[in-house]
């Protein structure tokens, strides 16, 4: 088994973390991992993206034609990242700030309202962390669990009093998805 | 217990060195590999186990400080990127010449001149066919994972200790800047000054009752010169004898034959999977050691082969030890390159491949 994905936005926004938090699960549950970022002066306000490519057996190649499931959080992203869909697979964005919603009609296609969501929260740097979860509500690449073990032990102790706010995001995340 | 973890190529040759029982490093910061020197710095080895991490003040400064560690028989290296490893090529060159053991790192960006800082191959040329002036070679590792970054650091210092001769790790962008899992090896400690002189009855290790060690590559004697040359010569054969490594994927009945190193390769395995599905039984051919290359290796699986494609983030580099090695000269050997920074997909390497080679 393995799920290519990439998670597309602007610097900033937290996609290379989400991606490394969801590398590091793979990791937990023994999978075989890749994490290839863009890197440059994109991480200082331009675009970012992160290919994060979990999997049973050897990973080849960390360049990649499309993807299983492509995550984009802004316009830039979605306009080009919406063609490497693979067929059947599932594109994720977030509405905020997109006025020309995705058209491909061979794959899925989920809107949720992750910006939204962070005001409900109170909590705008919980934004990749309900991404997150929505995007394990629709493909269970990794378990919750295996998300929570991997944010101790990325994170320093003295942050560990904010997992369970994380935990709440991840949570929120999937109930975005209906 | 072995020690499982995620972490960046340029992570993993800092944490690498340090385990291997490294006494110093010497780098000025350059992207794609900064997290080389910064990895040192948060690690604080100075203060476990007692490892020096200076931040020079140029890339010249930097390796003329590991010229002078490895003449003192220390375990020293230094790492950069395109643009600062060619103005570390006058001190490279004295190391060679000296007959020093070091370690180099080039994590290589788009080039020529100052480029881009995304990935490429184009550094294949000074690295293998020498990039200082003289008669020398760098041992040069391709790594094409983050396990290799790690394993390269410790097989680069023994070879270079072995043969007394620098090693460089050649790595591409992506390769520095991707995290993979990793197991990392036990912390070795640092050599004792007793294991040093033991280990290194050459080096300049203080005032001795013994005969004095002068480290230089300064000979104005042209005759003894010679004599210097032929005996570097001669380490080279031992090299080339004993030293050429690669990886071959599925080469013993393929119909085509790809070429690549380092980040590219793993590409190309990629490519072979789809070329698969189409019914097309294409091999690969890793050179990891790029010099000395593994001609025989590419002439064995050429034999049965009806082309070769040579891919590489370059404009053709690799590609004429390819064609060295293959006797045959109506062999096609074709050549796939992306230039300054761009990494090709593997669709484009298996369109290239198509026509190229199969519907040509």
């Amino acid at each position: 088994m393995k799920t290519e994905i990439i998670i597309a936005g602007f610097g900033g926004q937290g996609v290379l973390s989400m991606g490394k938090i969801l590398a590091y699960s793979g990791l937990m549950e023994d999978k075989e991992v890749t994490w290839m970022p863009s890197y440059g002066p994109e991480q200082r306000g331009g675009t970012a993206n992160v290919t994060v490519i979990l999997s049973d057996e050897r990973i080849s190649s960390p360049i990649l034609n499309s993807y299983d499931m492509v995550v984009v959080l802004n316009q830039q992203s979605l306009d080009k990242f919406q063609s490497k869909v693979k067929p059947g697979g599932i594109l994720i964005y977030d509405n905020y700030g997109i006025h020309t919603p995705p058209t491909r009609t061979d794959i899925k296609v989920y809107c949720i309202e992750a910006m939204n969501a962070t005001f409900e929260l109170g909590n705008n740097k919980a934004f990749n962390m309900i991404v997150l979860g929505a995007m394990l509500k629709l493909n269970s690449i990794v378990t919750i669990e295996s998300v929570v073990k991997a944010l101790k032990k990325t994170l320093p102790e003295r942050h560990h009093h904010m997992i369970p706010m994380n935990e709440e995001a991840l949570r929120k995340g999937m109930s975005l998805i209906k | 217990m072995e020690e499982v973890r995620l972490m960046k190529g340029n992570e993993a040759l800092a944490l690498a060195a340090i385990r291997y029982g490294c006494d110093g490093y010497f780098g000025y910061p350059i992207t794609p590999q900064s997290e080389v020197l910064e990895t040192l710095e948060q690690q604080m080895p100075w203060e476990t186990t007692g490892m020096v991490v200076l931040q020079a003040e140029s890339e010249v400064a930097a390796i003329n400080m590991v010229y002078a560690g490895a003449a003192c028989g220390k375990c020293v290296f230094t790492s950069s990127s395109s643009p600062g490893i060619s103005l570390m090529q006058e001190g490279i060159s004295y190391i060679a010449a000296s007959e020093l053991p070091a370690l180099i790192i080039n994590v290589m960006r788009g080039g020529p001149g100052l480029g881009t800082i995304h990935p490429s191959q184009a550094d294949y040329f000074q690295a293998t066919k020498g990039g200082g002036h003289g008669d020398y070679h760098l041992i040069t590792l391709a790594p094409s994972s983050v396990q290799e970054m790690c394993d390269f650091v410790a097989l680069g210092w023994d070879l270079a200790f072995k043969y007394r001769t620098p090693a460089i790790i050649l790595a591409d962008g992506i390769v520095g800047q991707m995290m993979e899992k990793v197991v990392l090896p036990p912390q070795r400690p640092r050599r004792t000054d007793e294991e040093v002189k033991k280990q290194c009855p050459w080096a300049a290790t203080g005032k001795s009752n013994g005969k004095k060690h002068i480290v230089t590559s300064l000979e104005l004697d042209s005759e003894k010169m010679e004599v210097n040359n032929e005996r570097f010569q001669r380490t080279y054969r031992e090299i080339e004898k004993y030293e050429k490594r690669y990886e071959a994927i599925d080469t013993e009945d393929c119909d085509y034959l790809i070429v690549a190193f380092g980040t590219v390769a793993r590409i190309c395995q990629k490519t072979v999977e789809m070329a698969n599905e189409h019914g097309a039984k294409i091999g690969i051919i890793r050179p990891i050691t790029l010099w000395p290359f593994p001609y025989e290796a590419i002439a064995e699986a050429a034999k049965h082969t009806k082309g070769i494609l040579v891919v590489e983030l370059n404009a053709g580099q690799m590609i004429e030890d390819v064609r060295l090695a293959v006797s045959d000269k109506n062999m096609p050997i074709k050549h796939y390159g992306r230039l300054g920074g761009i990494v090709p997909t593997p669709d484009e390497i298996l369109d290239a491949l198509t026509n190229e080679l199969i519907n040509d």
